[in-house]
């Protein structure tokens, strides 16, 4: 039976030696009425059973919100003003997507492996069957605008990792989320080669009012523009209501 | 304070949009215009995407117009026999347009459309308003009393002829429901309530007193813009009633303002002050054509897979 066991953890060994426990500073976000952004805590230990090789391990963390298709459109000068004249479509870009590393990117991944799991933000944008030459510059556009609007970040360094065994990192959430699950996934790195890796999801949702009038708006279309069209009503006389009495 | 807003699914701050609804609605006040032309480029500006912009502005010009209607109202300078026969050929113009709409959609390159529409639009009226307007107003401080502005067209003289008491005319309705059903066409093409090309064809063309015109164009505004709320909110769910209320809250307020404001300037100068402002927002959008953007890449986002 001991045997079995020595065999056992031989084969998984190498693979299995160090293995991510993980802890989230939340279940789910909540989108309220005064949501102003929010910050998620991910954190963490390195569960091991033996004591680890002398080169360092490195954590990788990343966030990705939902997908969704986009439409990147490029805008020449005709005749003096400017017009839309290509487009490429991306299939599948996330509408959120953060890196957090415990170090230099290019010192902690090795490119084979990025192409494997598909960790740094230009990974994850799925765009395939396009044939027009130079479609690359269309995702790179899409990232560089995202980057710019704080919607794709790249934060090297910023994951605490103490004594190569607990971790930490707070990943902002920006104020214009939209809902979905979100995907944490945290990679543990040797060499630039991921050792283990997991993956969980967060949810984040409209509550309340915030809830109540997206539902609407979805589900009884006519009820809901009534309902904008009263308040308008209401309030016009309200004001005008309000400013008679206020000048008599 | 931000406020997260639950259909276009970003947070803006409180005061940003109130500021906003407050000067359109000051302006819907003071001219009669619905200030559509104005609020939707405001809105992108502030990060609202477009099709939420465009079918939120139209709820909160429900509102504005209606506060300032009801001013109007007090001091009886609305026409409304004129008004309904407008909102007649308004309605008919606009179904025509959101087919037209719908169609240049389909051909793609909707943006410059609407935008080159604006420029047109914006650029003449305005031009021409300005240098009535200006004349208009020389010749008031030279010769004392106004004028009174009741020229007779030849148009005027065709069949169906209808007394319009408020406004002193006893002219043909099918001028102004031409005027009516044309001004529907470009206010569902451009998304706006179409005050600013009504007030002038009302001036210009029917020959309507300017402080009539006011009231009476906000008769028709009120109809048409509730008309595309209930369009949009049923088609594209884009009304984003958080958004409309702050708009809401700051127009109404603006609007009252505005109304008295206008009540204490002089009509010639109010047209001025209108003609300055339509040219402005012409010559912006036709900077925004013609200079080369910052970003050449836009993005169109889908919905989540």
């Amino acid at each position: 039976m001991r045997a079995l066991v020595v065999l056992l953890l031989l084969i998984c060994g190498p693979a299995r030696a160090e293995s991510i426990v993980l802890g989230l500073s939340a279940e789910e976000v909540a989108i309220t009425v005064t949501f102003d952004g929010s910050e998620l805590l991910i954190f963490g230990a390195v569960d091991r059973d033996a004591p680890p090789p002398p080169e360092p391990l490195e954590v990788i963390v990343t966030v990705s919100g939902p997908l969704t298709p986009v439409k990147v459109r490029r805008a020449a000068r005709m005749a003096g003003i400017w017009v839309n004249t290509a487009a490429v479509e991306v299939d599948a870009a996330p509408s959120f997507y953060a890196v957090a590393t415990s170090a230099p990117l290019n010192e902690s991944l090795l490119h084979v492996e990025d192409l494997r799991y598909s960790i740094t933000t230009p990974r994850a944008i799925r765009s395939v069957g396009n044939t027009i030459s130079g479609a690359g510059a269309f995702t790179q556009a899409l990232i560089r605008i995202r980057e710019e609007a704080g919607a794709y970040r790249m934060d090297e360094e910023s994951v605490d990792f103490e004594q190569q065994t607990l971790f930490r990192t707070a990943v902002e959430l920006p104020a214009n989320l939209i809902e979905g699950n979100y995907t944490i996934r945290i990679f543990l790195t040797r060499e630039g080669r991921v050792i283990d890796s997991l993956e969980t999801m967060i949810g984040v949702q409209k509550v309340g009012l915030e809830r109540w009038l997206f539902n609407l708006s979805r589900e009884y279309p006519p009820v809901y523009g009534l309902l904008a069209l009263a308040l308008a009503v209401a309030a016009g006389w309200g004001a005008s209501a309000a400013f008679a009495f206020l000048r008599r | 304070m931000q406020l997260y807003l639950p259909i276009a699914e970003v947070s803006v701050h409180t005061l940003l949009l109130l500021g906003i609804g407050g000067l359109v609605g000051l302006l819907s006040g003071m001219f009669g215009v619905g200030g559509g032309f104005l609020i939707t480029p405001l809105l992108f500006f502030a990060g609202i995407p477009p099709a939420v912009a465009v079918a939120t502005s139209a709820n909160q010009i429900v509102a504005s117009s209606f506060s300032a209607l009801l001013a109007h109202l007090r001091r009886r300078n609305v026409d409304f026999t004129m008004g309904s026969v407008l909102l007649a050929g308004g309605l008919a113009g606009s179904a025509l347009g959101v087919v037209i709409f719908n169609w240049m959609r389909a051909q793609g390159q909707v943006d410059l459309l609407v935008t080159l529409c604006y420029v047109v639009f914006l650029g003449s009226v305005g031009g021409l308003m300005f240098v009535e307007s200006v004349r208009a107003l020389i010749r008031s401080r030279r010769a004392g009393p106004p004028q009174r502005r009741s020229r007779h067209m030849k148009v005027h003289n065709l069949p169906f002829r209808m007394k319009f008491r408020v406004s002193g005319l006893y002219i043909s309705v099918i001028p102004p429901l031409t005027v009516g059903f044309a001004v529907g066409i470009l206010a569902a093409v451009m998304g706006v309530g179409g005050g600013f090309i009504m007030v002038p064809a009302m001036i210009y063309l029917l020959g309507m007193p300017t402080k009539v015109v006011i009231g009476t164009s906000l008769f028709q505004i009120l109809f048409v813009s509730a008309f595309t709320t209930m369009l949009h909110a049923t088609t594209n769910q884009t009304v984003d009633l958080v958004l409309a209320v702050l708009l809401i809250v700051g127009g109404v307020i603006g609007a009252q303002i505005g109304t008295s404001l206008g009540a204490r300037m002089r009509a010639e100068a109010l047209r001025v002050a209108l003609a300055v402002l339509v040219l402005l927002v012409c010559l912006q959008l036709a900077f925004g054509l013609v200079l080369t953007p910052s970003e050449v890449y836009s993005l169109d986002v889908g919905e989540p897979l």
